[in-house]
């Protein structure tokens, strides 16, 4: 080798060493942008709104319980109840002021329903309507409000790990269990349920999420071949029950007709329009493996379509389904929630946004927005949260906190890679030791800031707990035209973080009514799935409901869901934050009957109360 | 015309990406894992062609790439570019003697997940319930790292791996399932056909191949017992060197003593 040739190899090396070390150097730098590490928000930062939690000062005083299993269970008993803290809003008692039921799941335990007095104060009513002595045949996971029968009033859906039971208002006084008669099935390990009138015959459906498969008993196990056949390929969950209201008090069970034949363990399940056909399509958020999108086909049957339309392809940890209109430009996103834990697992957060029609139908955008990165997420709820004219996101995380500064993470990742003969069976799993595993979480309030990006802001804004938060739910406890948050927390406190919005920063609220055919008159005939029948009747609920807000030349679409997120419910009232503008052109709503109508001119900052023209 | 043996690794693990994706979906992105495929071999091409004055070989580099595409999970796309790029910048700059000491993608998959451990992990899931994909997997790798000559270092760490699971299972009170179980994860395909096989990185004598996986084995296992969740690949990065270090500077007389130390009782 001539000298020349040695030094142009020494300057090679030394070149590919700067290479190597700036790209050292670079892994990590972004690591750090990326993970949010190096743009944490200056405590100056100004945000335009401030939540300060108030739950005790509002009379609030509830902390959920977890049920207790089979002892076969007992080494990872955390793990198998750790779900049930729910929560759903309503105003139950049609006073105007919004309510919520928050569920319990220790055994014998008493969920509370908190009447919204109006005063800034809540008064748990829950033993006196009864709505409390409700977890002897199984255990709460959640409930959902939906006015089933059209009477006016909000009746409410229970789902558990055990029998399901439909309660129905009784002009707000009282809840009547409907039991056996309603058709609901004996027993659904569900941890999820929504309202919706997936036929759009002016009747609420239901449709309800199995997680453990119905035939498992978990107080009193045949065997502990009971868990995920795979960490992210599981098929041998609960099954799904799509329940037709028949109109007459009782639902038939049309899930197989209409095509719905998942055994994915479901953990939250969301409905909103998102072909444009007019007919509420079906998310469904599926722990141990991939989504589910079942598109509605004229109300007479299902096609899961989740893989073609790009949301059905990576297999994760789907915890939440919310839906959110990110960009105002009147097309529905799909957040759904998953597991990231630094160092081990880093599945990140989905924020699916429709993309071009025919080509592929949604893209994950999560990472290029900032929402991707949430810890052990759970439920999540777009709002806004500051008035500004977008839509804010609030997720709640952390999924077992035990002992500080111990984790059950290595034993975990050593099952959940394991062959399905391995990770199937809990007499496998490891002892979690008290232990904890990912839990004592920060939570997440990203602030979106209109031009693509999201600022989580959660420490500033006063979000501070670090409790493992299951559900959030968004209402305007008091009529103030801001969107407060309640959080219910497994075996933690309900927390109720109360906003405070600067001044100047309009907003309007719509509470639909839908135009309903009488209680117990003119109910549909059982259609049967497979018969196409187009409904001039909406039901009382507006569930399914579609609202376009076109103001400053923006457009901002939602819809009235009879539940979202995880176990939770917002108010049925839409709220729309406008920033400085004091007009808005008009409001465009398209009711669940099809028609469309056209409100020009709303006067801001109040609650409009629409009763869907006969 | 005789077949490149070169060719094997590649055509395995394409095998394997292809059986796996279509028949699971396991990337999380075909985008990013062409990201690093394509990295790597540019990376490669670019440094080899001016660092030896020709187009170098370019099946270790795609080996690189799609190990790097498959086994690194991140919602971004540097970590795929980063990572291919450090794996073969490794090979250009730590050498010894004219061998480069890591195999490439150990070395840069283990460079990503220490320093960037909230936005990297690696594949650590299984592919699918069933187990014939699994069988197929291991029957073909077993197969080609027969044909380069490498089925021993497979089957020895493999022997090693069980071996000192049943030891952790007994020290920890784990099941000894939960303590087989990462085996029969598709991470642990990869690093047994792709990484600890590594002809440019492992040792001369096949007996002593046997004794560095060994060792990597055991190093995994004081990993493991520390709750390490990568321990195979932080095994494999501290003791592959070491050993090639050790065979450097006294490989002579280590062979020697070896060879008269196991030399048969009754040998010709």
């Amino acid at each position: 080798m001539t000298v020349a040739s040695a030094t142009r190899r020494r300057g090679l090396w030394l070149l590919w060493t700067a290479v190597l070390a700036a790209s050292v150097a670079a892994v990590v730098v972004l690591n750090r942008r990326s993970a949010g590490l190096a743009a944490a928000a200056s405590p100056e930062a100004r945000y335009g709104f401030r939540l300060e939690e108030r739950a005790t000062q509002s009379g609030i005083d509830f902390v959920h319980e977890a049920p207790t299993f089979d002892a076969r269970l007992a080494h990872i008993m955390p793990q198998i109840a750790s779900t049930g803290a729910a929560v759903a809003v309503s105003d139950f008692d049609r006073d105007g002021w919004q309510d919520f039921y928050v569920t319990n799941s220790g055994e014998g335990s008493l969920n509370r329903l908190y009447r919204n007095r109006g005063d800034g104060t809540f008064t748990d009513v829950a033993g006196m309507v009864g709505l409390a002595d409700v977890n002897r045949d199984g255990v709460s996971m959640g409930a959902v409000w939906g006015d089933y029968n059209n009477d006016g009033y909000e009746d409410l859906l229970l789902y558990k790990y055990g029998r399901p039971e439909l309660f129905q208002n009784q002009a707000g006084r009282a809840f009547a269990p409907v039991g056996a008669a309603a058709g609901l099935p004996a027993r659904v390990n569900a941890n999820g349920a929504i309202w919706l009138d997936y036929d759009r015959d002016g009747w609420l459906d239901l449709f309800l999420a199995g997680y453990w498969p119905e035939t498992i008993d978990l107080w009193r196990l045949e065997t502990t071949k009971i868990m995920p056949e795979s960490f992210e390929y599981a098929e041998n969950g609960g099954r799904k029950y799509l329940l037709r209201n028949r109109g007459d008090g009782t639902f038939e069970d049309v899930t197989t007709a209409a095509g719905i034949a998942s055994r994915r363990w479901t953990l939250a399940v969301g409905a909103a329009d998102l072909s444009g056909s007019g007919y509420p399509d079906l998310f469904l958020a599926n722990d141990y493996g991939v989504s589910e999108l079942f598109a509605n086909r004229d109300g007479t049957r299902f096609e899961e379509v989740g893989a073609a339309a790009g949301v059905g392809r990576t297999p994760k940890s789907g915890m939440n389904v919310s839906f959110g209109d990110v960009f105002n430009d009147g097309r529905l996103a799909i957040y759904k929630t998953n597991i990231s834990e630094p160092g081990v697992l880093v599945q990140a957060n989905d924020l699916w946004v429709p993309g071009v029609p025919g080509v592929r139908e949604y893209e994950n955008i999560a990472s290029s927005v900032g929402v991707d990165l949430g810890g052990w997420s759970w439920g999540a709820q777009f709002g806004d949260l500051n008035n500004d004219g977008t839509q804010d996101l609030y997720l709640v995380n952390g999924y077992i906190s035990a002992g500080e500064r111990t984790s059950y993470w290595y034993d975990f990742s050593v099952i959940a890679v394991g062959h399905s003969a391995i990770i199937g069976d809990a007499a496998n799993w490891p002892d979690m030791k008290g232990r904890s595993l990912s839990g004592y979480q920060r939570k997440r309030v990203w602030v979106n800031d209109g031009r693509g990006r999201f600022a989580e802001v959660s420490q500033v804004a006063g979000v501070t707990d670090t409790y493992d938060g299951r559900a959030v739910a968004l209402a305007d406890f008091s009529n103030r035209g801001v969107l407060d948050a309640v959080v219910a927390n497994q075996r933690g406190p309900l927390l109720l973080y109360r906003n405070t919005v600067d001044p100047g920063r309009h907003w309007i609220q719509v509470e639909l009514v839908g135009a309903t055919q009488a209680p117990g008159v003119g109910a549909t005939q059982a259609l049967g799935v497979g018969a196409t029948q187009a409904s001039p009747v909406s039901n009382r609920s507006a569930i399914g409901a579609r609202v376009e807000l076109h103001w400053d030349g923006k457009v901002q679409v939602q819809e009235v869901h009879g539940g979202s997120g995880f176990s939770a419910q917002n108010q049925r009232r839409l709220h729309y934050g406008l920033g400085a503008a004091s007009r808005v052109d008009r409001v465009v709503i398209r009711w669940p009957s099809g028609r469309v109508q056209t409100i020009d001119a709303p006067q801001v900052d109040m609650l409009h109360r629409i009763t869907e023209p006969q | 015309m005789t077949f490149d043996t070169r060719f094997l690794g590649p055509i395995l693990i394409t095998c394997i990406l292809l059986v796996a994706h279509y028949s699971f979906g396991v990337l999380e992105s075909s985008t990013r894992t062409a990201t690093a495929i394509v990295t790597a071999i540019v990376a490669e091409a670019l440094m080899g062609r001016l660092t030896y004055g020709k187009w170098p070989h370019l099946a270790s580099a795609y080996i690189t790439g799609i190990s790097v595409g498959i086994l690194v999970r991140s919602p971004f796309v540097w970590p795929y570019v980063l990572c291919s790029l450090i794996s073969i910048a490794s090979k250009y700059v730590l050498r010894l003697r004219g061998r480069h000491l890591w195999n490439p993608s150990n070395f840069g998959v283990s460079v990503v997940l220490f320093l960037a451990p909230a936005t990297v992990t690696l594949l650590s899931i299984q592919w699918g319930n069933v187990v014939w994909p699994m069988a197929v997997i291991w029957i073909l790798g077993s197969v080609i790292v027969w044909r380069v000559g490498r089925l021993h270092v497979s089957a020895t760490y493999v022997a090693a791996f069980v071996v000192f699971a049943v030891a952790r299972s007994a020290l920890t009170g784990v099941p000894v399932a939960a303590a087989v179980a990462p085996i029969t994860g598709p991470m642990y395909q990869l690093f047994i056909f792709f990484m600890v096989t590594d002809p440019r990185t492992t040792v001369g004598p096949k007996w002593a191949q046997s004794v560095v996986v060994v060792i990597v084995a055991f190093v995994e296992m004081l990993l493991r017992l520390a709750e390490v969740i990568y321990a195979p690949f932080y095994a494999l990065f501290l003791v592959g060197p070491a050993a090639l270090l050790v065979e450097a500077l006294a490989g002579p007389a280590i062979t020697s003593w070896a060879s008269r130390s196991w030399r048969p009782l009754h040998g010709s």
